[in-house]
């Protein structure tokens, strides 16, 4: 028997934001909204018992109305929203598990959410509201009036293994079965795949078929970045190059072996790339990508990227401490009319996302310190979500050799036919009609599952249970146990994998992405210690087999054989591919700028890349585990933007502090791919630089999101980035140390600017010398290291007022002097606060470091050979503001040598003035100044140039 | 003498390992231990001077913050709550820890009476991360608070689920005669005057639209307390945002930590 219970409470402020985004999708009727959770119990529960559950668990006295076994009376338009049955509910479960606390009759539970829409309604708006905002059709269920409860799971079918005949197939066969199945392997991959089975005399099953299309995939192999590449590459100036490259990942990997500085303590080789702390502990960073599943399902997107760039730092036998997170979203005022069919909105991506990586960064514990959110129109069909994880280890406490007769061991959740087909789906392009196909690729994450795994992990480290360990991601079962038996050879039993309803098939269970689960190598002899600790911490346990020696994947469902294959063909096999790119950077044109005003630099300031993300920021837990020193927003108000991250990590000694940093820069690689990735990297060092990071010692790490590689503009630019990298790399003497490549970021064939996120990892040498953009004083001096450029391409003035600049500023050639100056200098205390002068040049970052402070300033705008609007507006490399008092004049002048020059001074009064000079008469010239006040900036920064917007919320 | 305090850890939890330090700076001695030890008689209740139940998301706040935990605590912990109350011992519960205490009915209290305050969705509806500044109500009648009372906290917030809602205005006037434990000050992330002054209901100041800018309460002996701020994660001088001096949570663990000795 199946019981409803509604549970609402009246004051429930989740109706509001309903109501005010309700004008954002065009329904104006919408007065109001009431939210109401509904159970459905299916047991055999006493009307004692049911009032008892609801009483002791479902119903809070204080602030709950409930309908027990009844539906609420309509209050408006009633809209019922549930997840798809089998899909994650924590809600259920823990009802489940609460009735088992009070000792009653085992339940099922499913759960959904009533919406009473009140107000002047048509059944349009109704549509409107239950498309637009109440229910995403990917993962849910959805009508208007009452949804029925459906339990998940179907009497367990006959376990199926079959065999998937290759051998008559024509090429055409061949890709029409790729695409069918969704395996995202091209004819050379298929014919490979048909020959060797051929060589077999068999037929592959869909299991084996499966476990191939998963390891070869872009996503877990990343053949574009191992494929052999020619190059024709045009200069601005139109020299053609054409050039060989026998592998991308290769050429990323040369330059970190030839740097190797002594710090490097892993590279490339493991699911995060590891570098020193201090004697004892080192630090793992990795930042993943999860573009595609955000577009479909943006909560649940996000919310599994960052669970699974966690489980990556995890599976490096670390602890995370610490998340990042970088957005680029299509504009939030995009007009309905320009929105392409089968895209969510920009502004419903945002909100989504946002509210992912809180939910499962807050859950797990995790302070999420650094980030960015970019908006550009390129990103409408195929936002970009970067989710970075950052954490710590004993040295030399990260086990890496399975060893022959260790037991293949499953810690954590669960596997259901969600997230099936992830790796695959993930490589290759989207359309309208994407959500049909591979719905089932999105999932919502379930991060106390995963809290648990970092725990568990943490202490069968330290108490050394485990041989080898790793993530299980992308490809699920196949990828994970495929790769950590690579070397010795494997054999499974999928019987006894705990599936989360019955009626899996075989290979369904054997790569479903179901999230939460780490595997490790577990010696026999350990299993008791590994299950009572699993135990005491909520973990489940599952031995799913061995490690032979015999170097064979096997894979078996009780008697039933589902994959026999050698590990040589399955990590070997895969063809190499030849591919072509092609790239031609911008001809340089010429560029009309006008006179600057206030009017600029407020708009410059409301530009959603450079306005306040604080709405965005305070749904992180930015202070849990008490080891921020600089957050992310800094002064005062805590309203000015922080430069980069400083975290001391809890139970390390000392004053030794980590610092996390990114540089992002898409807008210049429309026109010079190569400088994009010199000026990302140049921009993670000076974030760093700015808060007291030492630039001798940074590794970082790349993340390539890009369009369809086969196509050769997207190929040349990629590879021009790549290189871009290498060079960098050798110029800031910093090494990469693990990076990540998202391909295929396309809707209906229009790529997305190929984007480049470099992610910063340094050390503050001593904390207590950390600073940030908010420290200066009045009287302070303000300095400016660095020279301006000209060169407005790819500037967010270019964008913003139409100017269509296309030279980029020109990439330093030693940079490193500069930095190390700033840093002895903030290392000798001699800076009160400093700040990166990138988007809006020094018109924002000057505008910043006073709103951060909440003092006036007063600065000379140097002209450096240009007019004065290129002076205050553009984004040459290389540039900090520094603020210092009057006494240390001498001293930072000392410091800085020719890097550095006194701009102006920190003023007590409410003005931000840039005073301007005029070209044809030099220092002694005085234009009209630009003058603002403190209240202006901020409301620019705040609400836009135009003040607070009427009604709305994020 | 190290004083033993107890750090109950459920799934989900996690500002236990910031509680820990903050209690081993006090002077205390700090065992964490999951509940399924608690149950199965690994870790002793009992062997515990004071228990300190710290934030996070226990079973991640399912069905509401705290409420599945506040449930174990009722069902499986009732003896052991009875027999350090009877001892006297203190308890202090933070963030989630609080929402459990209220739950559970032990804040106000008494246990098994119809609860009339809750802690519910933030009136903003979302998880907001800020620094906020506390008084020690200086009429609580919490006699370990006292050691601190009147004094001012500067700490971290970090909740979707913190607002004290009551059912009644006599509610409100029973935790207005003694039992209110902490109030947010008007001066938001940083304190600029010596004369508190509370929020006044003032987002951002106040966080939460809590009732009264209440922040935290105790029970009618005043042995229990609990608050939604973090003062475990300002107990190092660089843990505060750059300003002022002071506004250390260390003296409130102190206190505890001294209650309990």
């Amino acid at each position: 028997m199946t019981v409803r219970i509604d549970v609402t409470a009246p004051d429930d402020p989740r109706g509001g934001p309903v109501v005010a985004n309700a004008r954002l999708v065009g329904v104006d009727g919408l007065t109001s909204c009431r939210v109401t959770r509904v159970h459905h119990v299916d047991g055999a529960l006493s009307p004692e018992e049911l009032d008892r559950l609801c009483r002791e668990v479902l119903i809070d006295p204080v602030v709950d109305e409930a309908v027990i076994d009844g539906v609420t009376p309509a209050q408006g338009r009633v809209v019922e929203v549930a997840l798809m049955p089998g899909a994650t509910d924590p809600d259920a479960r823990e009802l489940e598990r609460a009735a088992a606390n009070l000792g009653l009759q085992e339940i099922r539970v499913v759960t959904a959410r009533r919406y009473d829409l009140i107000g002047d309604l048509s059944d349009t708006d109704v549509a409107t509201l239950t498309r637009r905002l109440l229910a995403n059709d990917t993962i849910e269920i959805s009508t208007e009036g009452e949804l029925p409860a459906e339990f998940a799971g179907v009497a367990s079918a006959d376990v199926r293994v079959d065999d998937v005949p290759l051998a008559e197939l024509s090429d055409d066969d061949l890709l029409r079965l790729s695409k069918d199945r969704v395996l995202s392997l091209d004819l050379t991959e298929m014919q490979a795949i048909q020959a060797h089975f051929a060589g077999e005399g068999r037929s592959p099953t869909d299991a084996e078929l499966e476990t191939l299309a998963q390891t070869w995939s872009e996503h877990c192999v990343h053949k574009t970045f191992r494929a052999r590449i020619n190059l024709t590459h045009t200069s601005s100036d139109g020299e053609v190059t054409v050039s060989f490259h026998d592998g991308l990942l290769p050429a990323l990997r040369e330059v970190t072996e030839e740097l190797n500085p002594p710090w490097l303590r892993s590279a490339f080789v493991d699911d995060a790339g590891i570098v020193a702390f201090d004697g004892y502990h080192d630090v793992a960073f990795k930042v993943e990508t999860h573009n595609h599943p955000s577009a479909l399902e943006p909560f649940g997107g996000a919310n599994t990227g960052v669970g699974g760039v966690v489980r990556d730092v995890i599976g490096v036998s670390a602890r995370p401490i610490a998340c990042t997170d970088v957005l680029c979203f299509g504009p939030a005022d995009l007009p309905d009319d320009e929105l392409p069919t089968g895209v969510l909105h920009p502004r419903r991506i945002r909100d989504g996302v946002v509210a992912g990586i809180g939910d499962y960064g807050n859950k797990l514990g995790l302070p999420t310190v650094n980030g960015s959110v970019l908006y550009d129109p390129g990103y409408v069909g195929n936002p970009l979500v970067y989710c970075g994880a950052l954490g710590i280890l004993p040295h030399g406490s990260h086990p890496t050799e399975p060893q022959v007769g260790d037991r293949i061991i499953s810690l954590g959740g669960r596997v259901g036919r969600d997230g099936i087909h992830g790796a695959t789906f993930s490589s290759a392009g989207m359309d309208a009609s994407t959500v049909d196909h591979v719905g089932s690729a999105v999932q919502i994450g379930d991060p106390i599952t995963e809290k648990g795994l970092i725990e568990v992990i943490e202490r069968a480290r330290d108490a050394k249970l485990y041989n080898a360990i790793t993530d299980c991601g992308a490809g699920g079962f196949s990828s994970s146990v495929g790769e950590m038996g690579e070397d010795l050879g494997v054999e499974v039993d999928l019987s006894v994998v705990p599936l989360k309803y019955p009626g899996l098939q075989p290979w369904e269970i054997w790569i479903s992405e179901a999230q939460e689960r780490i595997v490790i190598a577990v010696p026999p002899a350990k299993l008791e210690a590994l299950q009572a600790l699993c135990d005491a911490w909520d973990v489940e346990v599952t031995d799913l087999g061995r490690f032979t020696g015999d170097q064979r994947l096997v894979v078996r469902h009780g008697d039933t054989g589902v994959v026999d294959m050698p590990m040589a063909f399955l990590h070997d096999g895969i063809p190499r591919q030849e591919l072509v790119g092609a790239w031609t950077d911008s001809a340089p044109v010429e560029v009309t700028t006008p006179v600057p005003t206030v009017a600029h630099v407020l708009q410059l300031l409301a530009h959603p890349n450079v306005a306040s993300k604080e709405d965005i920021i305070r749904r992180y837990d930015h202070e849990v585990r008490g080891g921020t020193v600089v957050r992310p927003y800094v002064g005062p108000e805590a309203d000015g933007p922080a430069d980069a991250a400083v975290l001391k990590p809890l139970g390390t000694e000392g004053h030794k502090a980590v610092v996390l940093s990114n540089g992002i820069c898409p807008s210049v690689g429309r026109h010079d791919p190569h400088a994009m990735a010199l000026l990302a990297m140049d921009e993670a060092v000076r974030n760093l630089v700015a808060v007291g990071g030492d630039p001798d010692q940074v590794a970082v790490l790349d993340n390539f999101c890009w369009g369809d590689p086969t196509k050769a503009d997207r190929l040349g630019s990629l590879v021009r980035a790549v290189q871009g990298c290498t060079d960098g790399a050798r110029t800031y003497r910093m090494p990469f140390i693990s990076g990540k490549d998202s391909l295929f970021n396309e809707f209906d064939g229009e790529a997305i600017p190929g984007t480049l996120l470099i992610s910063a990892l340094g050390l503050v040498p001593d904390l207590r010398r950390a600073i940030d953009s908010a420290g200066m004083q009045t009287g302070d001096d303000l300095w400016f290291v660095g020279a301006n450029e000209g060169a407005l391409g790819g500037s967010l003035a270019s964008d913003l007022f139409d100017l269509d600049a296309t030279r980029v500023p020109t990439p330093l050639d030693d940079p490193l002097l500069r930095y190390r100056a700033i840093h002895a200098a903030i290392c000798d205390g001699k800076v009160t606060a400093a700040h990166d002068c990138s988007e809006g040049g020094l018109a924002v970052a000057v505008s910043e470091m006073a709103i951060a402070a909440r003092l006036g300033v007063s600065v000379v705008v140097p002209l450096d050979g240009l007019d004065p609007f290129t002076a205050l507006v553009n984004e040459a490399p290389g540039r900090l503001l520094l603020s210092a008092a009057r006494e240390h004049r001498d001293a930072l002048g000392a410091f800085l040598g020719d890097h550095g020059r006194r701009l102006g001074e920190v003023t007590a009064g409410d003005d931000i003035v840039f005073h301007l000079l005029d070209p044809a008469q030099g220092e002694d010239s005085n234009l009209e100044p630009i003058q603002i006040t403190l209240t202006e900036a901020v409301a620019a920064s705040t609400h836009g140039p135009s003040g607070p917007p009427k009604g709305a919320t994020a | 003498m190290s004083v033993p305090i107890l750090i109950p850890h459920a799934s989900g939890t996690n500002r236990d390992l910031e509680a820990a330090q903050a209690i081993e700076l006090a002077g205390g001695t700090a065992t964490i231990a999951h509940v399924n030890e608690l149950r199965s008689g690994t870790v002793q209740i009992a062997d515990h001077a004071a228990i300190l139940l710290p934030g996070g998301f226990s079973y991640g706040d399912a069905l509401g913050a705290g409420g599945r935990l506040a449930l174990e605590l009722r069902t499986w912990f009732a003896d052991e709550l009875a027999a350090a109350a009877q001892a006297s011992r203190p308890m202090l519960g933070i963030c989630n820890g609080f929402q459990v205490l209220v739950k559970a009915g032990l804040l106000p209290g008494p246990m098994g009476e119809p609860r009339s305050v809750t802690l519910t969705e933030n009136a903003e509806g979302r998880f907001e991360c800020r620094w906020v500044t506390l008084q020690v109500e200086p009429s609580c009648r919490s006699g370990w608070l006292g050691a601190v009372g009147g004094t001012t906290i500067r700490c971290p917030i970090a909740h979707g689920e913190g607002r004290v809602a009551v059912s009644d205005d006599t509610t409100a006037a029973r935790l207005e005669d003694g039992l209110v434990a902490f109030r947010y000050l008007a001066d938001g992330a940083r304190p600029t005057s010596d004369d508190p002054v509370a929020a006044g209901g003032a987002y951002p100041a106040n966080p939460n639209g809590s009732v009264n800018d209440i922040a935290g309460i105790c029970d009618d002996t005043g042995n229990i307390v609990g608050l939604m701020p973090h003062p475990e994660d300002h107990v190092l001088d660089w843990q505060r945002p750059s300003g002022p001096e002071g506004g250390s949570g260390l003296p409130l663990f102190e206190a505890f930590v001294a209650a309990a000795q």
